[in-house]
């Protein structure tokens, strides 16, 4: 569907979610970047400035009880699967109150009860497990489906073809969203495929391949309903390569030297928060001021985060060795 | 009492945990059709159908993929890696993943995921199908690391291992599947961090596990026999967590300790187990504590080489001569 249509045909409530879901991320992460220059946050760090669209988008087109696993760029996905944005906050300060304790860290985050299950560090880690995930639901006979993000250096991993061969195999409800932001760090995805068309790679799997704009929020949206609903009703898995640009750096630390300067600005032209606020103006669903309210509305969410982060107490001792494992073994006994 | 082999003690276990909870599953390669290639899940297809005894492509670290998320889902999978020399493929899914979604998740996640996999040597098997890697498992926090001996712990121990909320390796080793012990009818446990005194001693204490133990304890009726000399033989069982306690009261009994492992000498279990029993026994050893371990070398092909290669009942029964001065 063309995304103009798509304007026209949505609710004004729906288009609206998606906006200020962009914007959160936007300010989100802007945030963290300033906390993290300010000592506050650790570790790697890496931001989804100039993506949102693509998380924003996939994860709107499900329902809440099917599962999403992604890769380590997941501030994002976990704010809009349902994690408040202040324990996601709390998360990167490395406080008790975090989303995982404190104890993942940008990585990791996890919410199991709105079924997200992370935030993984190892590229294409994910993979192998969003394919478990879906083996569960048919064993159940559940109706749910499984969304599985990674980035374009994944293609080039094992465990991507592992879990492609198993899930077309034994037809299992696994959408693969592949977020080709033409760069693992800093090499170009010419320099690390045999194929810049990363459909291609997944064209050996004998499952239904999509590619779409990832910089058009409406166009993601509309192409992951439709692979959702395939998925749904078919239970075979399909694979869509959304193709977007980071505005920033691979991580908070990354000096970009390997990229022009030009190449970002040209992007940044591409902003899709801002293609969506033509949209919305353009076609009279929204006005200026209006959007400018939802602005300022997630800026005060993204500071109210950071506010209840700094307040928030740092991990007890007892925390350091808790949680990795149940300690309570089995015995009969216990039974 | 009836007597079962250690493949069939095994078996039985998988029948009896899968009759009683749904939400257990087999999957692995060759496990369905063929029954698994030490005959482990043998008649298990017939039995659960083919959602719940899968064959699997050879995609190691596709299938413990599968396994952990299977399991994060609620479901209890039991996974079998042919053998232990091939989960190298699967390393990341182990220990970057199974061993540390619990803490990474604040607790939130847990994977109620049990791999079986045999290794071990002794079998002509080369320098890719010999070795004992149990020492790599036991090294990663998060994990549940257990290892049989014989038929009877096999299956109460397979029984809690899927019972466990933890990740479990569960190691088997290949040269004992046919190995026989009575089995009880009536269902039994053997407990997790649970070691087993297998033969009472005085004079020293021979720590072991999987086929050493056999080992152990064929040295020690022959240093009795022919050498007047009384071993107590330890079977840890459950190498991670390790019951020191029950190692470490022997060694107070006994004052000397000899430990005898298929694996490499370095930053291994038996190494580690010594460490341990000079930490917290050192007042009460007469001698330094020995390893036996393997050669540190890949396992050679040639049967001359490879029985060179292995601890024996000899090395043994050299060793704690040596350190009894007799």
């Amino acid at each position: 569907m063309q995304t103009g249509e798509m304007v026209k045909e949505m609710s004004v409530e729906e288009l609206t979610k998606l906006y200020r879901q962009m914007v959160l991320i936007r300010r989100f992460e802007e945030k963290t970047n300033e906390m993290y220059h300010a000592g506050h946050i650790g570790g790697y760090c890496h931001l989804y400035i100039g993506e949102e669209a693509v998380a924003v988008g996939a994860l709107n087109a499900l329902q809440p009880s099917d599962y999403v696993i992604g890769a380590y760029r997941d501030h994002g996905h976990a704010i809009v699967k349902g994690c408040e944005p202040k324990h996601v906050m709390a998360e990167l300060f490395g406080k008790a109150t975090g989303v995982s304790k404190g104890k993942g860290g940008s990585m990791h985050m996890f919410n199991r009860e709105k079924r997200f299950l992370g935030g993984d560090g190892i590229v294409a880690g994910e993979l192998p497990i969003a394919v478990g995930l879906a083996y569960s639901i048919e064993y159940r006979g559940g109706d749910e489906v499984v969304l599985c993000f990674f980035g374009d250096g994944a293609v080039n991993e094992g465990g991507f073809h592992e879990a492609l061969n198993l899930a077309s195999l034994w037809n299992l409800p696994v959408i693969f969203l592949c977020e080709n932001n033409l760069w693992g760090m800093g090499t170009p995805v010419s320099k690390a495929s045999c194929s810049i068309e990363l459909t291609e790679r997944a064209s050996c799997y004998c499952m239904r391949l999509g590619k779409v704009d990832g910089m058009d929020v409406l166009a993601v949206l509309d192409t992951t309903r439709r692979a959702v609903k395939y998925c749904r009703n078919t239970r075979k898995p399909t694979f869509i390569e959304a193709v977007t640009q980071r505005f920033v750096g691979h991580s908070v630390s990354d000096p970009q030297i390997y990229r022009s300067k030009d190449e970002v600005a040209k992007a940044r032209q591409r902003d899709p928060i801002d293609t969506l606020k033509n949209q919305l103006i353009g076609e009279g669903v929204k006005r200026p001021d209006e959007l400018e309210a939802i602005d300022e509305d997630a800026q005060r969410e993204v500071d109210d985060a950071v506010e209840f982060a700094m307040q928030s107490p740092f991990p007890d001792a007892d925390e350091l060795c808790s949680d990795v494992m149940d300690t309570e073994y089995f015995s009969a006994e216990t039974k | 009492m009836p007597t079962l082999t250690y493949a069939k003690a095994l078996n039985q276990a998988l029948i009896e945990e899968m009759e009683r909870d749904d939400s257990v599953f087999v999957c692995g390669e060759e496990v369905a059709k063929w029954g698994g290639s030490f005959t482990v899940t043998m008649g298990l297809l017939d039995r659960f159908g083919e959602k719940r005894v899968r064959d699997t492509p050879i995609s190691e670290e596709g299938i413990v993929g599968l396994g952990i998320g299977a399991a994060m889902a609620g479901l209890k999978p039991v996974v079998e890696i042919m053998t232990v020399n091939f989960i190298m493929l699967a390393m990341d899914q182990i220990v970057n993943h199974m061993a540390k979604l619990r803490y990474m998740s604040g607790g939130q996640v847990t994977v109620p995921l049990v791999i079986r996999t045999p290794g071990g040597g002794g079998l002509q098997m080369g320098s890719q199908h010999s070795q004992s890697l149990e020492s790599m498992f036991v090294h990663v926090p998060g994990l549940v690391v257990m290892a049989p001996s014989n038929p009877y712990d096999a299956k109460g121990m397979l029984k809690t291992a899927i019972r466990d909320n933890n990740p479990v390796l569960f190691i088997e080793h290949e040269s004992i599947y046919n190995t026989k012990s009575e089995v009880p009818e009536d269902e039994y446990f053997v407990p997790i961090g649970k070691a087993d005194v297998k033969r009472q001693g005085d004079d020293i204490t021979i720590i072991g596990h999987l086929k050493m133990v056999n080992v152990a304890l064929e040295a020690a009726e022959r240093l009795e026999s022919e050498h007047g000399i009384s071993a107590e033989v330890i079977d840890p069982r459950t190498l991670a967590p390790l019951d020191t306690q029950t190692l470490v009261q022997s060694v107070k009994k006994t004052g000397k300790a000899v430990i005898v492992q298929e694996c490499w000498p370095h930053c291994s279990v038996g190494t580690d187990m010594a460490c341990t029993i000079m930490s917290e026994a050192f007042d009460y050893l007469d001698a330094p504590v020995k390893v036996i371990s393997s050669a540190n070398c890949p396992f050679p092909y040639s049967r001359q080489l490879e029985q060179m290669a292995l601890p024996n009942v000899g090395t043994v029964i050299d060793a704690v001569k040596q350190m009894l001065g007799k």
